[in-house]
């Protein structure tokens, strides 16, 4: 008689529990349209925000545990549980600055939270997928989400083509991208990143067309999802069309998820062809970075100029990912999170700007802010100031760091242009602040939508932008240590 | 409990920033003076604390680090929270509380009548606490921290009266300047966290030798760009135009952060980083000349100038050329002499041009003043000091700093620098009687409106203007030259500066060569001002007299008008045509000119860019196509 062992242990569920959570929250909150709410009722809110906290909850429960699921297709380790947590974080905040923003601007409730627990996990999978299919099906989960949440607000014109663009050029990049798993597979006869690992270090055909075109096609769909140039396009569009809260859940999470997935197949699978790659990832890095923040320098609305500002970002990040190893790794994973807090702070202190259905995020209608409103005026300038990199802030630190261990891997013309581009990317920064501080609102001043969770989330976003400036090391400690087990 | 020696300084213009962002306009005018200065007053008695803890203890541990907390720690990577107090830091911190005290009691004078009265202390507040990290920081992260800081309040200061757009286009040029400058330092810090392994001073400092070779590529194009960082933020050749437009700000402003503290940040970031920059000579070199060509540079942009607050901006950036020159040719403790004396006197100069000012109802062109010195007694008298300070005439505190730095370019080998320096001597001490007498002596022209509203400034601004000038009086007399064994304030700063690789000692001077340099520079400075007095005080009278007693005394007049021609023709006129030609044609066309043509630039491009961003899903489709078909190309060619 043979034993059966079991398909999952006990602590393997606990390390799915993130997505069994998620799984299990957004079905329960599918059911419960049974049970009608009156409009602007907070209970898609709550709900999302206790599935996130389970999920969350679960997987740090086995934070420490290293396990490989369905025959390698899914990973739980330190990069996993990492992201995991930045998923979630990035999600709770977007629900608390959806709270009130959703409902003054008549978005639907439910199918709002639901779209945005599933993006979450599309996200989550692809951070903990290691093989290329469940990133595809992940990224999927994701996208499909989000082109929907963009064109949430069906009576915008804007929100319309948003999505549609979005929608658009995203199965056009998907399709690239499937294109480049099938080209893979056939050069590496596996999808599993860990096999194809293997094989390249055994095999002497590590130039096989087969192989280059794969890799720049897999390539092109995640620069795609971070909006690296020149497949950043639809980035302002879809950022400035959808409502102001999804642009910041999807500024920060899509990026991330895209950097996660990135950085598992470029440092894990082809770890051992970098020198392929890395030419070609550092030219991108540095038109990314260029054109990025050259394009937000002329940007009257707020949201775009944060859409190229996110482009200009993906480059730093992008910088990281060439310089590559454990350390650049880290540096990745660092910036990753300050920027997701920081870009949810900058975002997130927009959906607050304006009263009802009106859109007010141009640079005229923050003139003035900073006196009329002290404290809101601040915050967004912390923001402002992280995002551009000026100390004390967790921005600098996480920008010293990268270019710091870019320039010890040896990548000094990288380094050069990217801290000229910081140091162009503060003059619009900066613009913010001086009109904030410097002019006066040439229209009606515009009214801000005080809403407690929202605020709550500004002051999380806002403590750990300074808190990170000033005591950075735990949380580089806590990245180096989940990069431990990727290469 | 003991209080901590040093994180308290720079916490305490902190929290008083936190207690007006937090109280607002409840604490009133009164009540934000009161904060504002009892912060800044108590960090000084804090400063004089810890500095006597520090001479306290033996000359060769006086160096004391207190760690703040852990700031990052990654691998090798590692960076703390901590202040370094020496004796260099020390000087530093004194003449920051000190002057910085100083002003603040003046400003509250001077802004009595502004409705930006809080907003105002509490950037001059965040100023003090961003230049204290900057000179306390024991590593260059947290130094930078204080540098940026300082350029943020700079910016936000000169643009205080941001209603009118020249100030708005001043904080705007000022940025841009030093954005440049930073760059530098940033990269400069990132090359030597990349060849050093660390960014601590103290760490770096002693590895330095050894993993740099002495005049090497990389220790070179670092201290290079380095400088850079210097050349920004102190405003040098060729980033110093930031500073004259920076008088846009009100004038306490430009006597604290555009004269006395933060534009001497550069001075002592290059005087922190002296054992890197020995090791670069080249640098070195370059530092020097940098220093000796903006003095004399600026000091005859000086010459032309009928700003009353644009002659001291250009005799600032000359002054701050000669701090350089001092540091190239390695004589380090000149420099940060220089540095001190120079905050008492032009801190001072500021502050009495302020009171001029003010007395008459905002003029600043020196055509619309003159014969002030009876009406502004207080004003007169104290900015007499200065300027005899400035012109480095003995016993007065700039005549030591600066026959020290001139002596110290001549001992070191390098003539031209000193012959550069002591030409600049005569143009300076030139300039600043120029200022005096038009703004003291002479006929008045004032305004009619102007003559009406006269008055002698309240006593909280004279009395700052009076420690200022027994400062600038008798502040240079810790550097006596002429005692064996070096002056008390270089023997204070030798523990600082004598570490470090191996250096050329200057050649020891006979007393004979050191009394002729010190004859050299205080002839200098009496040519300068006599040849002011003769043409700004004397000449209209010989002018009128010429007129009247045409016929008896013809010989002797004509012969003066002809000296007058002369020295007009000989010295002043093509000076200030040069200068002129300089202003108009230098900082007008070229520099202005480069600032905008890399704005306009910039926005050209990003115009370009918004080109291709059209709207259109077919136009995005056909880039991203038209980039995997770039990158499929580069492969097959490379690949």
């Amino acid at each position: 008689m043979s034993v059966r062992m079991p398909v999952l242990l006990p602590v393997d569920l606990w390390a799915l529990g993130a997505v069994i959570a998620l799984s299990v929250g957004l079905m329960v909150m599918l059911l419960l349209e049974w049970a009608p709410v009156r409009p602007g009722s907070p209970r898609g809110a709550i709900l999302s925000l206790l599935t996130l906290a389970a999920a969350a909850g679960s997987v740090l429960y086995v934070r420490d545990v290293a396990r490989s699921l369905f025959g390698g297709m899914f990973v739980h380790d330190g990069f996993t549980v990492f992201f995991t947590i930045l998923f979630c974080a990035v999600a709770a905040l977007a629900v608390l600055l959806s709270w009130d923003y959703a409902r003054r601007t008549r978005i639907g409730q439910s199918e709002y939270y639901m779209l945005l627990l599933s993006a979450t996990l599309g996200m989550i999978l692809m951070a903990a997928s290691n093989d290329l299919i469940t990133i595809f099906l992940g990224l999927e989960l994701m996208s499909l989400a989000l082109y929907v949440l963009v064109g949430i607000r069906r009576a915008r014109l804007e929100s319309n083509e948003a999505a549609l663009k979005y929608f658009l050029l995203g199965a056009f990049a998907s399709g690239f991208l499937l294109y480049g798993i099938a080209l893979l597979y056939g050069a590496t006869g596996s999808t599993n990143l860990t096999r194809m690992a293997e094989f390249l270090a055994a095999s002497p055909l590590q130039n096989n067309p087969l192989l280059i075109v794969g890799g720049l096609l897999l390539l092109t769909g995640f620069a795609f999802k971070i909006a690296a140039v020149p497949f950043h396009m639809w980035t302002p569009d879809a950022y400035e069309g959808a409502p102001t809260s999804v642009t910041a859940f999807m500024s920060a999470g899509a990026k991330a998820a895209g950097f996660a997935a990135l950085l598992r197949v470029v440092l894990h699978a082809l770890g051992g062809v970098h020198a392929n790659w890395a030419p070609m990832l550092s030219a991108i890095a540095m038109l990314t970075m260029t054109v990025g923040n050259v394009t937000a320098l002329l940007q009257i609305n707020l949201k775009r100029m944060l859409a190229y500002s996110s482009i200009a970002h993906a480059g730093y990040l992008l910088v990281a990912v060439v310089a590559g190893g454990h350390e650049g790794a880290s540096a990745a994973l660092f910036y990753l999170a300050v920027y997701s807090v920081m870009n949810l702070g900058a975002f997130g202190v927009l959906t607050l700007l304006g009263r009802g259905q009106e859109e007010r995020v141009t640079l005229s209608d923050v003139a003035g802010l900073g006196f009329r409103h002290p404290l809101l005026g601040v915050t967004l300038t912390v923001f402002m100031l992280s995002l551009g990199g000026i100390p004390p802030t967790a921005g600098f630190m996480a920008k010293v760091y990268l270019f710091g261990v870019a320039l010890k891997a040896g990548w000094i013309p990288l380094v050069i242009v990217g801290v000229l581009n910081s140091v162009v990317s503060v003059f619009y920064y900066l613009r913010v602040t001086v009109a904030m501080y410097m002019e006066e609102p040439a229209l009606e001043p515009v009214g801000i939508s005080w809403a407690a969770p929202g605020v709550i989330a500004l002051m999380v976003c806002l403590a750990l932008t300074l808190w990170w400036g000033v005591q950075a090391h735990a949380l580089l400690a806590l990245a180096l240590r989940s990069v431990q087990g990727l290469m | 409990m003991t209080l901590p020696l040093i994180s308290l300084i720079p916490a305490l213009p902190l929290a008083a920033v936190a207690l007006h962002l937090l109280l607002g306009d409840r604490l009133g005018k009164r009540g934000t003076a009161l904060l504002a200065c009892g912060a800044v007053g108590a960090a000084f008695l804090l400063a004089l604390r810890a500095v006597f803890a520090l001479a306290a203890r033996p000359e060769a541990d006086r160096t004391l680090v207190e760690i703040v907390t852990t700031w990052m720690r990654a691998g090798d990577f590692s960076v703390d929270i901590s202040f370094l107090l020496d004796p260099l830091s020390a000087v530093m911190i004194l003449v920051v509380t000190g002057v910085g005290f100083l002003i603040h009691v003046y400003s509250i004078g001077y802004m009595a009548h502004d409705a930006s009265f809080r907003r105002f202390f509490l950037y001059l507040n965040l100023f003090m606490f961003a230049m204290l990290t900057l000179v306390l920081a024991d590593n260059f992260l947290l130094m930078f921290v204080g540098w940026e800081g300082v350029g943020l309040c700079s910016y936000l200061l000169i643009g205080f009266w941001y209603e009118r757009p020249s100030a708005a286009q001043a904080g705007k040029k000022a940025f841009v300047v030093n954005r440049i400058g930073d760059f530098g330092f940033l990269l400069g810090m990132l090359t030597l966290f990349a060849f050093g392994g660390t960014l601590n001073f103290t760490r770096l400092f002693a590895v330095a030798p050894h993993v740099f070779a002495a005049g090497g590529t990389v220790i070179t194009i670092a201290t290079l760009l380095l400088f850079l960082g210097a050349t920004g933020k102190s405003a040098q050749i060729p980033l110093y135009v930031w500073l004259p437009d920076a008088m846009e700000g009100p004038t306490p402003v430009s006597a604290l952060i555009h004269a006395a503290t933060m534009v001497t940040a550069g001075v002592y970031m290059v005087a922190r980083c002296h054992v890197l920059f020995r090791l670069a000579p080249v640098s070195l070199e370059v530092v020097a000349v940098v220093g000796a060509a903006t003095a004399l540079f600026a000091a005859t942009i000086g010459l032309a100038q009928n700003d009353i607050k644009r002659v001291l901006a250009y005799s600032t950036v000359s002054q701050l050329g000669y701090m350089f020159m001092a540091c190239g040719v390695g004589a380090f403790s000149a420099g940060i002499f220089h540095l001190m004396t120079h905050s008492f006197f032009k801190a001072l100069l500021f502050l009495g041009a302020g009171s001029v000012i003010h007395a008459l109802s905002n003029e600043q062109d020196l055509r619309r003043m003159g014969a002030l010195s009876s009406r502004l007694p207080w004003t007169h008298g104290t900015m007499l000091v200065a300027t005899l300070a400035i012109t480095g005439l003995p016993p007065l505190a700039g005549f030591f700093s600066k026959d020290e730095i001139l002596s110290s370019a001549f001992a070191s080998g390098h003539f031209g620098v000193w012959l550069v320096g002591v030409a600049g001597a005569v143009i300076t001490a030139f300039y600043m009687f120029r200022l005096y007498i038009l703004c003291f002596r002479g006929s008045s022209r004032l305004t009619h409106e102007a003559e009406q509203h006269l008055h002698e400034s309240r006593p909280s601004m004279i009395a700052p203007l009076v420690v200022l000038a027994v400062l600038s009086a008798v502040g240079g007399w810790v550097g006596m030259p002429f005692q064996a064994g070096g002056h008390a304030f270089e023997r204070w700063l030798r523990p600082v500066f004598e570490g470090g690789p191996a250096f050329a000692p200057a050649r020891e001077l006979s007393h004979g060569t050191e009394w002729a340099l010190v004859a050299v520079s205080v002839t200098a400075g009496v040519i300068g001002i006599l040849t002011a007095l003769r043409l700004y005080l004397q000449s209209p009278q010989t002018a009128t007299s010429l007129a009247s007693r045409y016929a008896s005394l013809r010989t002797l007049l004509v012969n003066k008008y002809w000296i007058d021609e002369l020295l007009d023709a000989a010295v002043v006129r093509p000076f200030g045509a040069f200068s002129g030609w300089l202003w108009r044609f230098w900082d007008v066309v070229i520099v202005d000119g480069t600032v905008n043509a890399v704005g306009y630039a910039l926005e050209g491009a990003s115009a370009v860019l918004r080109l291709f961003q059209t709207g259109f899903v077919g136009t995005y489709a056909l880039f991203l196509a038209l980039g995997v078909a770039a990158m499929l190309l580069h492969f097959l060619r490379h690949g």
